[in-house]
This record gives structure tokens, C-alpha cells and sequence, in this order.
């Protein structure tokens, strides 16, 4: 006995019911091609997200209000609103004695809002920020200017907005100097900002951006902070200068010492932290959820192979008849199976990589930064657990096929 | 020594507490070179007896040696090792695997003998040569007519030069002219020196052989050689 024989044997049989070959593949094929594409667009993901926070850039501090666990998502992630953090609260994280290695911040506030210009009427977000946006997210100005300092309180009625929404706003005018109304209020729009291309959950290019000081009391009503970033001079210090904030805010807070913090203070780099918790963990549920019908596929496999089993019985009594031991069968039947498995496996990777790239042109056409990403082991495992899956459903079928007694060879039909 | 050697070989059935005695007391001996009809009734034991001799099946009490070993005593994979070198079957039903070409059909009990693949070649060749299907090597079993597959189904019994073959109604779905071929292959196989049990209800084709076993509910009622021997031969009407 070569191997070639087993081999040999399992193609003749499987070429001779080619549509139940075909059906069984399909299943696996579906199986693999998900768990490919699950893992390929959640790298690709993940890997947005992340280069979006590294492009904002490592020396940042974000001050998020509400209490929340260090490494645990902002309390304003889970709907819950705190307005205890100030204006005065970022008046005084300004002051350089308070923290020293401060050198930009801005508070940000944000809501939604009709925007109309002469007869054009768009739902837009906006945001109420401070003049240091700038620094801070690395703005550029493609016409007009940026907040003066003394915008930001003085309830100035002038807006700067993204590139898209100036295109859809104005076409091809220009917008400076002109006027704009939201939520009714006429707004001059003083600047407009350079392209910046997409982030994952929200797209810059089509923000409004208004003083802080006049989102709050105009626009939105309130007197507190979303949330405010802060930069510091060089990343060495901002170990030091979250605790400068942390101590700052918590005196001004009247917290005692047992008291948790009403705020939390993170630099950029425990948001990559965190973030990657959380891709991770989707990333896994969504391959749990594929697994599924991976496993869908093994049992199609077996199913398969049991009406196999069930229509050969007499075949198999021949083949003991003459010689076969009941290692022979199982060889037999688990080769079929594998067979099965591995050319869908191989089919499942492909169609999972060309989906995921499909998927990645339609992206970028989309406006997303988008990179068509593979992980390496992703097709590895596909290719193993599609194999070990064809041995593991295979099993049973083999074993009750090898049972099958020489006798059934001589039974007349 | 003997091919085979068996002694008060009995076979009970038990189904939900009903036994059958199918065999008893079967005591006989078959030497090299013989060729032997057992004959029978349906339901007279003949099957069964075959059945056993060929390993398909375990007697229930008694003694069997085949060439000298005392078969009883071995596992199934042992049996199944014994039944690819020392025996070869052919079926009433043929059991050709169907959309396989007869070389294929052939070479099916060289795929689990321990011999390279290499050599199986000249074996299967020889083989369908010796039925005369040389000419129908690459054909699909479902192809043939039914003399021709019993042909290839003998030559698939030949294939690994077995000690002895068991034909089983080998006739019993063909018609009389290629019935006709096919004892006068299995006399011409027996000349050549191979062993031949032939199963058959007909005295007819029970008296193409040498030595007949005639049995009656589950015993055997007569053991005796054939004097007035049929031979088989081309152009001869096979009577059934």
C-alpha cells in the first residue's frame, strides 16, 4: 500500500459524485472565505483607527470628564454627560505655573445644526473649539484666517469650515467673507481649512468650527466641556504634566484625598492602548462569529460523508473482501475528507482575500484611508483549521465506514 | 499438508434470542490443485460454508486450518491480510466499482498488498490476459456486458495469485453463452494448478468440477467425485 493509492482512490470516488463534491466545497469555501475576510478587514480596521490617533500625534493629553476606569472606554462613551468641567477649568490648565510643559489647549464642545447659505440647507456638525485647534490637530488653512484669542469668549459670530462642506456649501465661490446660518444665527465665515481626509468615526472635512464660547452659550446652551486636548512640549513630560492636570483639577474639583476623580486624563498613546483593547476584542468576536460557519461547513462534511459511507457500504465489503484492513477504510474515507476540506480551504482563501480587497477599492474610493491588509497567519489558520476540521468530521464517517463487515460484498442487490 | 482442513465447523445465527444453526458438523478436506463444487438448495448452508472458508465470516464452533494455521484464532485485519494473499473472490453480483475502468477494477486488491505500485502493472496485465479482456482494459465496468464483467471480476480474483478461488453462483446472472465462458475459464485456472471452490445450486454446473459437496439444511449429505466430468468448451450450448 503507497500513499498514492488511498489517493487515488478518494479522486475516483470523489469525481464520481460531483455535485455533492461540489455542495460540501461550498461549505467549507463560505466558512474560510469569512474567517479570511473577517481578519483581513479587521486588520485593515484596526489599523485605521490606530493611524488616525498616531497622525493626531503622541504628545497629546486628552482631559475627558466623568469618572471611568483607566484602561475602561470615557464615561461619555457610555452616554453618560458631566458638566462639571469648565470653561474656568481650561482658563486655569492655561496658567504656566499650573502646568508647565502645557503649551497648546482646546476645549471642545460639539452638536449638529441646520447650515444654510442662500439656498442651499445642509445638516452639519459643528464643533466650538479654541484658537490652539490649530497646533493642536495640526490644521492647515487653505483661505482666510483661523480664531483670534479673544474669539473664543467674546460670543464672535464667525465660523471657519472643513473643505467639503465648503464645497457643498459655496461650489466653486469663494466663502470667505460671506455669510452662513446656523440654527438661524447668521455666521461670517473667515476661514477655510485644507483637506484632511477621512478618520474612522467622523470626517473632519465637513465640520463647522465656531468658537468655543459661541457654540456653548448659542448654539448648544450649555456652560460645560465635551472635552479638551491639551499638547505638551516634548512626550518626557507628560507622565508629569497628567499629574499636573490630575492635581490641578481635582483642588478645583473640592475632591478629598479617598474621592475617585470626576475626570480622567489620558495621553495618546493609553488611547492606542485602549483602542486596541477594544478592535481586539471585536476583532476576535467577529472571528468567533465566522468560526461559526467554519464549523457549519465541517458538518456539511460530515453529512457528506456519512451518505457516502451509507451508499458504498458495499464497495467497502469488496474492498475488505480482497485485502483492505480497517486502517485502509479510514485512510480512504479520511482522505476524501481532507481532499474536501483542503480544496475549499484553498478556494475560501482566495475568495476571502479578493472580497477583503474588493471591499478596500470600495473603501478608498469612499474617502477612507483605507489599506488593503492580509495577516499572514490568517491564511494559515484557515488552511490548518479547514484541514484539521476535514479530519475532525471525516472521523466518524472513517470509523463507521472501516466497520463495515467483508460480508456486504456478497450480498446480491 | 492440506489447503484446508476443517473440522465439525458449525454456525449458529443469534437474532433476539431466536438461534438459526445455518452449519454443522461440517468435516472435510480440500487439497492444492482441486476443484470443488459445494451444492445445495438455497437456505442449505452453502453460502455460509463458502462464507467461512473465504474469511468473510467466523465459524461459531469447530476447528479450519488453511495452510496449516489455525485461522480462528486471528483479528479481522489479519483475516483481511490473509484473504488479499491467499484468496480470491467471484461474485454472483460481479461488484465491479462501477465508473472505474477494468485495469482499475483489477488492480483493486494490489492496492492493499505491501508490494511496490511499480509492479502491478504486469500483474494486472497478466491477469485480465489470462480472461481475455486485454482489449477491453480502459473500458468503464459499467461499459461491458455481463460475461465480460465476470470476466474482469475473475481476473480481479486472479490478480494476486491467490492459493485458492471462490466463485459464488459465478453463472447465476449470465446467460448460457457466457456462462459457458466463464467455467470454461475457472477449468482452464484449475488446470493451470489454482484451487477452485465453485457455490452452485445446479448439478449442472456443480458437475464442471471434480469434487462435489452436495449439502442439505445446514449439513453436508454427500461427498463425492465427479465421473462423468462436464468440460466446458467454445461452441457448446450451456444448458441451465
Amino acid at each position: 500500500m503507497k500513499l498514492s493509492d488511498p489517493l487515488k482512490i478518494s479522486y475516483r470516488t470523489l469525481s464520481a459524485s460531483k455535485l455533492r463534491f461540489f455542495l460540501t466545497v461550498l461549505g467549507v469555501v463560505i466558512g474560510v472565505a469569512s474567517v479570511i475576510l473577517v481578519m483581513a478587514i479587521g486588520a485593515s480596521a484596526q489599523k485605521l483607527v490606530l493611524s488616525q490617533i498616531e497622525n493626531v500625534g503622541s504628545n497629546l493629553v486628552a482631559i475627558l470628564p466623568g469618572a471611568s476606569e483607566e484602561k475602561g472606554p470615557p464615561a461619555s462613551a457610555l452616554g453618560i454627560i458631566t458638566t462639571t468641567f469648565t470653561n474656568d477649568d481650561l482658563k486655569a490648565l492655561r496658567e504656566r505655573r499650573n502646568v508647565p510643559h502645557l503649551s497648546a489647549i482646546t476645549g471642545y464642545v460639539s452638536g449638529s445644526a441646520t447650515a444654510e447659505f442662500q439656498s442651499t440647507s445642509l445638516e452639519s456638525s459643528f464643533q466650538g473649539v479654541s484658537p490652539d485647534l490649530i497646533q493642536i490637530e495640526n490644521i492647515h488653512i487653505a483661505s482666510g484666517r483661523f480664531f483670534f484669542p479673544e474669539e473664543e469668549y467674546d460670543l464672535s459670530r464667525v465660523m471657519v469650515i472643513g473643505a467639503t462642506r465648503a464645497k457643498e456649501l459655496f461650489a466653486n465661490r469663494n466663502p470667505v467673507g460671506e455669510t452662513v446660518t446656523l440654527k438661524k444665527i447668521p455666521f461670517k465665515v473667515i476661514g477655510v481649512l485644507e483637506e484632511r481626509g477621512s478618520a474612522t468615526f467622523s470626517n473632519p472635512d465637513t465640520l463647522i468650527y465656531v468658537p468655543l464660547g459661541t457654540a456653548q452659550k448659542l448654539l448648544l446652551g450649555i456652560h460645560y466641556l465635551n472635552s479638551a486636548r491639551a499638547k505638551i512640549d516634548d512626550p518626557i513630560n507628560i507622565e508629569r504634566s497628567i499629574a499636573d492636570i490630575t492635581l490641578l483639577l481635582r483642588k478645583r474639583h473640592d475632591m478629598k484625598d479617598t474621592e475617585e476623580s470626576d475626570f480622567s486624563v489620558r495621553s495618546t498613546v493609553a488611547a492606542l492602548d485602549i483602542l486596541t483593547t477594544i478592535t481586539d476584542v471585536l476583532k476576535y468576536f467577529l472571528l468567533a462569529i465566522a468560526s461559526l460557519s467554519l464549523l457549519v461547513g465541517g458538518i456539511g462534511i460530515m453529512n457528506s460523508m456519512l451518505i457516502s459511507v451509507s451508499q458504498r457500504v458495499r464497495e467497502v465489503g469488496l474492498r475488505k473482501a480482497v485485502g483492505a484492513q480497517r486502517i485502509h477504510i479510514i485512510t480512504q474515507f479520511l482522505i476524501e475528507a481532507s481532499f474536501i476540506t483542503l480544496v475549499g480551504g484553498i478556494i475560501g482563501i482566495i475568495f476571502g482575500v479578493l472580497i477583503a480587497y474588493i471591499a478596500s477599492l470600495v473603501l478608498v474610493k469612499l474617502g477612507y484611508d483605507w489599506r488593503f491588509l492580509v495577516p499572514l497567519f490568517s491564511l494559515g489558520i484557515g488552511f490548518f483549521v479547514s484541514f484539521i476540521i476535514g479530519i475532525i468530521f471525516g472521523l466518524y464517517p472513517a470509523i463507521k465506514a472501516s466497520r463495515i463487515s467483508p460480508m456486504e460484498a456478497l450480498r446480491y442487490e | 499438508m492440506s489447503l484446508i482442513v476443517v473440522s465439525n465447523l458449525e454456525k449458529t445465527y443469534k437474532n433476539e434470542d431466536v438461534e438459526t444453526r445455518a452449519l454443522f458438523g461440517a468435516t472435510f478436506r480440500i487439497e492444492k490443485g482441486e476443484f470443488l463444487s459445494i451444492m445445495g438448495p438455497s437456505g442449505s448452508g452453502k453460502s455460509t460454508l463458502m462464507q467461512i472458508l473465504g474469511l468473510l465470516d467466523r465459524a461459531t464452533g469447530g476447528t479450519y486450518f488453511l495452510e496449516g494455521k489455525d485461522v480462528t484464532k486471528f483479528t479481522d485485519d489479519e483475516l483481511a491480510r490473509l484473504r488479499n494473499k491467499t484468496i480470491g473472490f467471484v461474485f454472483q453480483a460481479f461488484n465491479l466499482l462501477p465508473k472505474t475502468s477494468v485495469y482499475e477494477n483489477v488492480e483493486l486488491p494490489l492496492l492493499y498488498d505491501d508490494q511496490p505500485i511499480e509492479r502491478n502493472e504486469k500483474k494486472v496485465l497478466e491477469a485480465i490476459t489470462a480472461v481475455d479482456m486485454v482489449h477491453r482494459k480502459d473500458y468503464l465496468s459499467s461499459q461491458l456486458s455481463g460475461g465480460e464483467k465476470q470476466r474482469v471480476a475473475i481476473a480481479r480474483a486472479l490478480v494476486n495469485s491467490p492459493e485458492i478461488i471462490f466463485a459464488d453462483e459465478p453463472t447465476g446472472n449470465l446467460d448460457s453463452k457466457a456462462g459457458l465462458q466463464v467455467m470454461a475459464i475457472l477449468q482452464k485456472l484449475n488446470d493451470a494448478g489454482h484451487t477452485i471452490v465453485l457455490v452452485t445450486h445446479e448439478t449442472y454446473t456443480a458437475e464442471h468440477a471434480k469434487r462435489i459437496l452436495s449439502m442439505k439444511d445446514g449439513q453436508i449429505i454427500g461427498d463425492t467425485m465427479v465421473t462423468n466430468r462436464r468440460m466446458a468448451k467454445a461452441g457448446e450450448t450451456f444448458l441451465k
